[in-house]
């Protein structure tokens, strides 16, 4: 090359706006979105530091009261207590952080393998791509309930086994839409222009597929973390969810669900904090996707 | 002098978007007389196309405005009808067809049935009759079989093919005007001579007038009897075909002009090219648009929007150097 | 001996696997084409869509894996470069190096680029995957390069969608020239651009082909422009080579009744010359590649065909010296 250029100091450079950076500022100018991530985000702060906080308030969420019983709302517990005495307030934040961690953990499981595999399988194409779709297939055929059922018996009913097992049935969506957007992508020319150049095929899924398919992906684990809270909170329903007295929001719903009559805010309050959860999650996941259109760029 | 069919007086259409106005049409006037083929050549961004659409009414409106302007035909301004007067011009009196024509066309109906609600909407017959006078316009168009072809979906045709149907649709009712919106941009240059020879026949048959737009200048001179030349929102030069091409007064047509490789010429080492980018049309800049590009700028281009130069034959061209030379 | 030699070059797909009804339909996009391009010099390769013009490119390119025929690149066979892995063909690593002397210059700007980097990265990832360069290094290249073809190297950490179409085109042969390679393949690099930007983008492929001494295979389907820097001509229709001639010998003379219509459809930006000319029409649309015509490809639109075009096939002739045609009427 010759000598004649000049060099340009990286702070004479013009920086430019990636896509990331206008998707961002399109998903500000959306007023819902913006409300409801507040939300998860007010609701998440509440459920990681909550619990500090009452404890050094000196409650937590098993000491029981067997004399003091189910009590509806007081300024002394927030939420009212439940049964045993125990608060429900500090019960709810707990739960929520048990929800929220198997909803994000699971979802962050699903989304890593599912991508790993469709983009590998989208982009091998041919007979491995055939063959690993048809996995994806037999297992998606099996019912999924029954599968997270038997490993959680199996393994036990610990924290982490239960997202686990809620992550790795849920992959295969991811896996089959990222493959999708991977075929699609594979076509693209600039795809080509890189093999073109000699780049291996590593650094092509690496640099150039996964990049262009995150889109999806994060729009697809918005909204996939309120499907796995949903099903952490089914588990508890069955008996199957976290280990008592660790509680769930779907632990606390299904308890308060059998004495709504008698004792309504033990299914008023979890019910309502899980409800605005999921929603806003929802309504998040839909301002994410109208930002991150590929319409506007 | 006659009446023209149709005469567009300061037409604007300006966008709201995030990033502020666009104008995507900002003072556009032309008439055309009956039986004669107006070519709106320009680049993208030029306004051509939407010039077009909102004479129709089919610009969304929110977010598209439009601050001035009338179209006047029939003796009535197209821009003040409602929606539904509006379906009473458009097809019937008025027909447009575009550049991409499998989007165009529903690919879920058959030909048939595209081709004979025109009719069923506008003339109030029924499907059958429709049917008959759709096959004679297919046989029109020069679709071989029609009988048997218009049952067919539109993905069964080719794309020339396909651009014929698209003009059957158009021509059902026998409009008065057509336009054309780059009607063989997508389509091989062996068909395009074929389509848009179809368009002449047919023009001169049913005695219609035809707006072509397009960005290649040798359709133009081909097929137009005058041309109007756009540049970001604005006609920057009008006048008829042959004097256009001839001594084209305004420095943007003569770029054009300069700079396309020609078969005819002998080759040269390097072509002519117009400097720069075609503009922002949320940012234009100050006095004429063109003159960031333009080799014969002067101070006053920089500052103030040319007035339009006449010149004797009906040509005319917005520029300050025109006018110095006129 | 020249630089790219193509014998017999085929490039045959097949569309959907029947199970049960036999065998399954073959697009044959390229069916059989020869031809050589010496160092330096510029061939243009024209033909309508679907002839298979942008197929041949790729195969040559080995973008593609050719179904038969040769490559010879530099005296050396590139089709015999391929190797099987995992049920599939994958370049060699002699192929893989030998490649980076053959570029590629897409039609599209817009999805030629990929919209998640920067430019910087996009024109360096070549350098990035061949040279040791890095961090300072790097960028000085990268800026060097993006000078030669008329950018403002300030702008390299921009994103592709802060460009316009001409100027993303430009980062496209930024991006072929950072190997310096001794081959282009311009794919339809302007076709997609405003007019008055195309006359632009053709200067710049003029002047680094002299500055980097290029040699170029040029494809599109407008002859104009083709002519325009081209040295010699390729005319291709429905997978076949019609005729080649050189450039102005080709529009003085063509011979190909395929050639003439072509020409004499183009429009000519001449109002007069353009009213008074006898334009040969052609009657009907190009067939399928699936299921070409027998003998001549071109006998179902031919104006002067006859009795022997539709069962033989005409070879490729020399008539004149550097002009050969494929017709059983010249």
């Amino acid at each position: 090359m010759s000598t004649s250029a000049q060099n340009l100091e990286p702070r004479e450079l013009i920086e430019g706006t990636s896509l990331w950076q206008d998707a961002w500022k399109r998903l500000r100018k959306n007023r819902m979105a913006l409300i409801c991530g507040y939300i998860v985000t007010g609701i998440i702060l509440s459920c990681v530091v909550g619990p500090f906080l009452m404890a050094l308030w000196g409650y937590d969420y098993q000491s029981q009261n067997l004399e003091y019983g189910a009590h509806s709302p007081s300024l002394t517990h927030w939420f009212g207590t439940d049964f045993f005495g125990r608060d429900l307030f500090t019960r709810v934040l707990y739960g929520g952080r048990v929800s929220l961690l198997v909803g994000f953990l699971a979802a962050v499981v699903s989304a890593t393998i599912g991508t790993l595999y469709g983009a590998v399988s989208g982009f091998a194409g041919g007979r491995v791509d055939a063959i690993m779709m048809r996995i994806v297939d037999v297992l998606y055929a099996l019912p999924y309930m029954f599968l997270v059922i038997i490993l959680v018996t199996i393994f036990g009913r610990r924290l982490e086994l239960v997202f686990i097992a809620l992550g790795f049935v849920g992959w295969l969506m991811t896996a089959r839409i990222v493959r999708g957007q991977v075929l699609s992508l594979k076509q693209q020319e600039f795809i080509q222009a890189a093999r073109s150049v000699g780049v291996s095929d590593t650094a092509i899924v690496l640099r150039h597929l996964i990049p262009n398919t995150l889109g999806p992906i994060i729009i697809y684990f918005t909204l996939t973390v309120p499907s796995m809270i949903l099903q952490e909170a089914f588990l508890s329903f069955l008996g199957l969810g976290v280990q008592e007295p660790l509680p769930s929001l779907g632990a606390l719903i299904n308890d308060g669900a059998n004495q709504m009559v008698v004792f309504w805010w033990q299914l008023v309050f979890p019910g309502t904090v899980m409800a605005l959860l999921l929603f806003s999650l929802n309504f998040l996941g839909d301002g994410l996707r109208d930002a991150l259109d590929p319409k506007m760029k | 002098m006659t009446q023209p069919l149709i005469s567009i007086r300061e037409l604007h259409t300006h966008f709201r978007t995030d990033d502020g106005i666009v104008k995507a049409v900002d003072g556009v006037s032309f008439d055309i007389a009956a039986g004669e083929t107006l070519g709106i050549v320009g680049e993208s961004g030029s306004g051509k196309s939407v010039t077009c659409l909102s004479m129709l009414g089919l610009v969304p409106s929110p977010p598209a405005f439009f601050p001035r302007g009338e179209v006047l035909f029939d003796g009535l301004d197209l821009l003040q009808l409602r929606e539904q007067e509006l379906k009473d011009v458009r097809g019937d009196k008025i027909a447009m067809i575009f550049q991409d024509s499998m989007t165009s066309l529903n690919p879920y109906l058959t030909v048939e049935r595209q081709l004979t609600e025109v009719l069923e909407i506008h003339r109030g017959i029924s499907r059958r009759e429709a049917r008959a006078q759709c096959i004679e316009m297919l046989e029109m168009v020069g679709i071989p079989s029609p009988e048997k072809r218009i049952d067919q979906y539109p993905h069964e045709y080719s794309g020339g093919m396909r651009q014929r149907v698209m003009i059957a649709m158009a021509l059902l009712c026998k409009p008065r005007l057509l336009i054309a919106d780059e009607p063989t941009t997508a389509l091989d240059v062996t068909i395009q001579a074929q389509i848009l020879e179809l368009i002449d026949e047919l023009k001169r048959e049913l005695n219609m007038s035809v707006i072509l737009i397009t960005h290649d200048l040798g359709v133009i001179a081909g097929t137009t009897d005058r041309v109007a030349v756009m540049y970001a929102g604005r006609i920057v030069e009008q006048g008829s075909t042959e004097a256009v091409f001839a001594t084209p007064c305004h420095p943007y047509t003569r770029g054009l002009l300069q700079s396309i490789p020609r078969l005819d010429d002998p080759t040269v080492e390097k072509l002519f090219a117009i400097p720069g980018v075609p503009p922002d049309l949320s940012a234009l800049p100050r006095g004429c648009p063109f003159h960031p590009r333009c080799d014969s700028v002067t101070d006053r281009c920089r500052v103030e929007y040319p007035d339009i130069v006449q010149f004797g034959n009906g040509q005319w061209s917005v520029c300050w150097e025109a006018e110095a030379t006129a | 001996m020249s630089l790219l030699s193509v014998r017999n070059l085929k490039m045959h797909f097949s569309v959907s696997k029947r199970l049960f009804h036999g065998p399954s339909p073959v697009v044959k996009a390229v069916d059989g084409i020869s031809f050589d391009i010496d160092e330096g010099e510029t061939l243009g390769l024209v033909g309508e869509s679907g002839c298979g013009k942008s197929t041949t490119g790729r195969s040559i390119l080995q973008l593609l894996r050719p179904t038969s025929g040769t490559v010879h690149f530099g005296g050396k066979d590139l089709t015999a470069m391929w190797r099987p892995s995992w049920g599939q063909w994958k370049w060699s690593e002699e192929l893989r190096q030998l490649r980076q002397q053959m570029q590629i210059i897409f039609q599209d700007p817009y999805a030629s680029l990929n919209p998640r980097m920067t430019v910087e990265s996009i024109v360096g990832e070549p350098l990035r995957t061949f040279s040791t360069a890095r961090g300072g290094e790097l960028r000085r290249q990268v800026q060097d390069l993006l000078q030669r073809v008329g950018m403002d190297p300030h702008y390299i950490r921009r994103y592709p969608h802060e460009f316009s179409g001409g100027q993303r085109q430009r980062i496209g042969i930024a991006r072929a020239l950072a190997l310096n390679p001794q081959m282009i393949v311009a794919d339809e690099p302007i076709s997609a651009l405003d007019v008055s930007i195309q006359a632009q983008i053709l200067n710049l492929l003029t002047d680094i082909q002299a500055e980097f001494g290029l040699t170029y295979l040029f494809i599109a389907h407008d002859l104009a422009a083709v002519r325009h820097i081209s040295n010699r001509i390729a005319v291709m229709y429905l997978g076949r080579l019609v005729e080649v001639a050189d450039r102005d010998e080709l529009y003085a003379s063509p011979m190909h009744p395929y050639t003439k219509a072509l020409i004499s459809a183009i429009p000519i930006p001449a109002p007069t010359v353009e009213k008074k000319r006898q334009r040969i029409v052609l009657k009907g649309d190009v067939p399928s590649p699936m299921s070409p015509p027998t003998g001549c490809r071109f006998h179902t639109r031919c104006p002067v065909k006859e009795a022997r075009c539709e069962v033989e096939e005409p070879a490729m002739r020399e008539i004149e010296s550097g002009h050969q045609v494929a017709c059983h009427l010249v």
